[in-house]
């Protein structure tokens, strides 16, 4: 074997010798047979003649020679590479046209499967994280509510399958004593947290399980980019003290910069510190959630199923041992992977999906590209098959070419390819989860590489066979010019699949504009415009002083708000916020009896705000009236319900008077009013969620034992009468003129809050509209270039045409006919696949059926009417034929 | 397109015929020619084109082996003679050969 290869390898570098001894072979051959002729009588000329008669054709057979070597594979291939670099070399505006038209398909494919590679494909960036899984607690209605702790410490004890279990929780603090006082954003976690990630501190060490716990020393750790901006990358910083809403933490450790896990359970904090020691007096309350969530780790070889069945073993057991609190409360794990990125993947794979539409397009273009060409070099292989090349050495011989093409326009598409993802992903940051992970590595290398193969071959295969299968005798007699008609047949073919395959793409990216500007024009149930958001916290020192003293300071901040100069209105919020917090509380209707568990009871989202709410976001007031400020925490408990709530539990009463129960410990609340629905949930949301309805409070009857936590952070909407830049400054320092070190932070207008939600919408329809604006070039310039070509193959019969007596109109109408009639053919299939595809996008629709009948036709006749106006210069060009010049081109 | 020649021998057998013909020496390709057409009686008759390609694909399959030499007319020719491994390939396939011929005339025979 071994020996049969060297024997190949060296054939390659004696490729001339042999070469030499095949000559002689046959030399040898046809000599022996001209001297037997002579030797029976015949004249040298005659004995020359019958020889070489009677030995056929000797470059043929030579040729056959040659294939039944071996070695000749490798041999010819870089034969046909030389050929066709030296063809590129001749035809450099065809060589950058087709490379480009290459480039572009392959760059908008390797970028999307970078991202879907980065995003989806790519394991997590921690040790064996196919065993990590957020853990979360159900309730009939609602999969991934929070888990109260002692439920949590239960699970962690009683579980049987997970080698590890931790809480989280965010958080924040005031920084002081290290500058102006600060927000730094924290996160609870219990000590397992980073070890069970697999995550290393940068220096020092994670918490330990006695640092978990109430009374223990105050330890934090500090993100690397705290650690940097705050404290500068001071090396002795393990042992300082950082001082946290007054209280000072050691530094034990810094969390490495690009820690991150990317779910909404977490936010990349400042600082984190032990969730053990928070002294939250509902922490050990099993009805209070307080929104922690579960982050796990399997035991090797456990399956999510045997670790979800563990799980609801443990809450069996809880709700009978607490069934006040735990009755119908389940547990439910979602692999970290999926929570982290499963909502993006249906649009990723439609992005790649739409992409590679784009680069079937742009294989068809250069199809038509070659097949042009194919004319023109028709002798050229006509000759070579008449010295014995055989088809499937033709065959070969062209494929190389196309792929050499593709493999250049596979080179210059990954530099493209490696800037454009970065400005995509620079243009819309927010919108992907692991955007910092998307790159071009290994993966998107070989899978571009194979892509490029394949649109090669692709590309090269229709004009390969074409040429193969030509007839050698007729090519050679028509003078190479090749009889045009099958082939204008064949570009007639790729001009109908790629308008239909630009059409597809067009529909679905028109869909996607119709859903997101009918997403703009929903009405949200509130006015966003010059709305400005933020979230306020007061000095440390409140979160200990009296309830009397947080609410005076409370009232007289918001008075202090409401007459900031350029504010109409302002009001304090705690619980739903419009797209940004969510809220809610267990109700039953006061002349009802009393359910027997919570789980009976009715749910409503609860919002606490200022009589100023209305008016700063703008909500209409439907019945009734809103609060004032004598609603307070001495007056009768009063409610304000929305429509929604209203329609729900009074339907078809009146909702003004009724009576709703929070607990037995309250006086029951008096609905005195109706508001209009907000879209809380979100835009694209709030439809799809079950808990719709929402209940209003007087924020100043919020009794005395959540003073505290109105301390930590209050929300405020504030409507200004001209949203400006420095709108935000003038309240900030409004708010610090009452106590330096009052703090707010994050300010949002409502504006910016609305585009965010809508991000992931927009992100998907600004792609592919880029995407669909490409595929509708191609094609049309596929047209052009077909129409054009037919019009050049056709301008001898034009010609004659008009020399009988055709009208130059009658030229441009022949030419223009053809074209439609290209382009109705691509419609009507394009419809036809369209109607069956865009059903996979329904999904990522709003407001807009996936086979919307006014997106359909709306595509349709802008799909024409461009190819319309891409045939018009050659169907122009046709009518301009000169009768003589035609004829004499002959 | 290659011009299809009808030959008479299908290529299996001719390549038998090249090596029961190098079983009992070293020819060159204008001999084997001529070696099939006279000891057939004229009825089998090769051309080159089909001739030398078989010559190559046995010799690149280790079957014969070549080797330049002066022919009887002081020329030089490349001869070709049967490798070991060729040898034990036409013991093997003369008698895939003996049998099926048998079959084939027993059947014309009695059938």
């Amino acid at each position: 074997m071994i020996g049969r290869i060297w024997k190949r390898l060296s054939s390659l570098f004696r490729k001339d010798a042999l070469e030499r001894e095949l000559d002689e072979e046959m030399r040898y051959h046809l000599e022996r047979d001209i001297e037997q002729n002579l030797r029976s009588g015949m004249s040298p000329d005659e004995a020359r003649r019958a020889a070489l008669r009677a030995f056929g054709g000797m470059e043929q057979s030579k040729e056959a020679c040659r294939e039944a070597r071996g070695g000749r594979l490798i041999d010819e291939s870089w034969q046909d590479l030389r050929y066709g670099l030296r063809l590129m070399h001749k035809a450099p505006g065809f060589t950058a046209v087709v490379v480009a038209t290459f480039a572009l398909g392959i760059a908008i494919n390797a970028s999307v499967f970078s991202v879907v590679n980065g995003v989806l494909l790519k394991p997590l960036p921690y040790p064996n994280p196919d065993e990590l899984v957020t853990i979360h607690q159900s309730k009939p209605n609602f999969d991934t509510g929070a888990i109260p702790y002692p439920n949590f410490l239960d699970m962690k004890k009683e579980n049987r399958t997970f080698a590890a279990m931790a809480l989280t929780r965010s958080y924040g603090f005031t920084l002081t004593g290290a500058g102006e006082p600060e927000r730094v954003s924290a996160q609870l976690v219990s000590a397992d947290f980073f070890s069970l990630l697999g995550v290393e501190p940068v220096m020092g060490r994670t918490f330990s399980q006695s640092e978990d716990e109430k009374g223990a020393a105050p330890v934090a750790l500090v993100s690397a980019d705290f650690w940097q901006r705050k404290l500068g990358s001071a090396p002795d910083v393990l042992g300082k003290g950082i001082n946290l809403d007054e209280r000072s933490y050691t530094i034990v450790g810094v969390i490495p910069a690009d820690f991150n896990l990317r779910v909404n359970i977490f936010r990349q904090s400042d600082v984190y510190v032990p969730i053990g020691q928070w002294d939250n007096p509902v922490l050990q309350n099993r009805a209070a959630a307080l929104s922690l969530h579960g982050v796990g780790r399997l035991k090797p070889g456990v399956t999510l199923e045997q670790a979800q069945a563990d799980l609801d073993r443990v809450m069996r057991g809880l709700a009978q041992a607490y069934p006040a609190t735990n009755k119908d409360n389940g547990a439910k794990i979602i692999p970290l992977k999926e929570r982290m990125v499963g909502y993006v993947r249906p649009t990723l794979w439609m992005l790649l999906g739409a992409v590679g539409f784009v680069l079937l397009i742009a294989c068809v273009n250069v199809s038509n590209l070659l097949l042009a060409r194919s004319t023109s070099r028709a002798r050229e292989f006509a000759v070579r098959a008449a010295l014995g090349a055989s088809r499937w050495r033709l065959l070969r011989q062209s494929l190389t070419e196309s792929i050499l093409l593709a493999l250049m326009g596979c080179g210059l598409g990954l530099l493209l390819a490696e800037w454009g993802t970065r400005a995509a992903l620079n243009l819309l940051p927010t919108t992907l989860p692991r955007a910092e992970e998307v790159g071009l590595d290994a993966r998107v290398l070989l899978f571009t590489i194979l892509i490029s193969l394949l649109t090669g071959v692709v590309a090269g295969l229709a004009p390969a066979l074409k040429i193969s299968q030509r007839r050698l005798s007729e090519t050679l007699k028509e003078g190479g010019r090749g009889a045009s008609h099958g082939r204008s047949r064949a570009q007639g073919f790729l001009v109908v699949v790629e308008m239909a395959l630009a059409l597809i793409l067009l529909i679905g990216a028109g869909l996607m504009i119709r859903s997101v500007s009918a997403l703009w024009d929903v009405d949200p149930g509130f006015n966003q415009e010059n709305v400005l958001t933020f979230n306020l916290n007061l000095p440390p020192a409140m979160q200990t002083a009296s309830p009397e003293a947080v609410r005076a300071a409370l009232r007289d901040l918001s008075d202090e708000l409401n007459s900031t100069p350029g504010v109409e209105a302002a009001s304090f919020s705690i619980g739903t916020f419009p797209i940004l917090n969510e809220d809610d509380l267990f109700f039953w209707l006061a002349d009802q009896p009393k359910p027997a568990s919570q789980s009976q009871m009715h749910m409503s989202l609860v919002s606490l705000v200022e009589p100023g709410y209305l008016k700063a976001m703008g909500i209409a007031l439907k019945r009734g009236r809103f609060f004032e400020k004598q609603d307070d925490e001495r007056s009768q408990a009063v409610a304000v319900i929305d429509e929604t709530f209203a329609r729900k539990y009074f339907p078809n009463q009146e909702p003004i008077g009724k009576r709703i129960q929070l607990d037995d410990e309250q006086p029951p609340l008096e609905v005195i009013g109706v508001v209009g629905h907000v879209k809380s949930w979100g835009i694209d949301a709030d439809e799809s969620q079950t808990l719709q309805a929402q209940l209003y409070l007087p924020f100043r009857a919020l009794p005395d034992r959540q003073m505290r936590g109105a301390a930590t952070v209050v929300r405020v909407a504030a409507r200004t009468d001209k949203l400006r830049p420095a709108s935000f400054e003038s309240i900030r320092s409004a708010v610090r003129s009452r106590n330096s070190q009052n703090v707010i932070f994050r300010p949002l207008t409502m504006n910016e809050v609305i585009a965010a939600s809508l991000a992931s919408h927009r992100f998907s329809m600004t792609l592919l509209n880029i995407f669909a604006g490409v595929a509708l070039l191609l094609a049309s310039v596929g047209l052009y270039g077909v129409i054009s070509y037919i019009v050049g193959q056709r301008t001898q019969e034009f010609g004659i045409r008009l020399a009988l007596g055709a009208r130059p109109r009658d030229l441009f109408r022949l030419v223009m006919s053809q074209g439609l009639k290209m382009v109705l053919c691509g419609v009507a299939l394009g419809l036809v696949v369209a109607l069956c595809l865009t059903r996979l996008m329904e999904k990522m629709l709003y407001g807009v059926s996936a086979t919307d009948p006014a997106t359909f036709m709306l595509i349709t006749l802008l799909l024409t009417a461009v190819a319309l106006v891409a045939s018009l210069v050659p169907a122009y060009r046709a009518a301009k034929v000169d009768p003589l010049l035609a004829l004499r081109s002959e | 397109m290659k011009r299809q020649k009808t030959d008479l021998l299908k290529q299996g057998t001719l390549e038998l015929l090249i090596m029961r013909l190098l079983r009992s020496g070293q020819l060159n390709g204008w001999d084997i020619m001529q070696r099939i057409q006279l000891i057939s009686g004229e009825v089998l008759t090769v051309t080159p084109g089909a001739l030398y390609p078989a010559l190559h694909r046995l010799e690149e399959r280790g079957v014969i082996a070549a080797e330049w030499r002066e022919s009887e007319n002081n020329r030089r020719a490349k001869f070709y003679k049967l490798t070991a491994a060729g040898r034990r390939k036409l013991e093997a396939e003369l008698q895939t050969w003996e049998r099926f011929s048998g079959a084939v005339e027993a059947i014309l025979r009695d059938a």
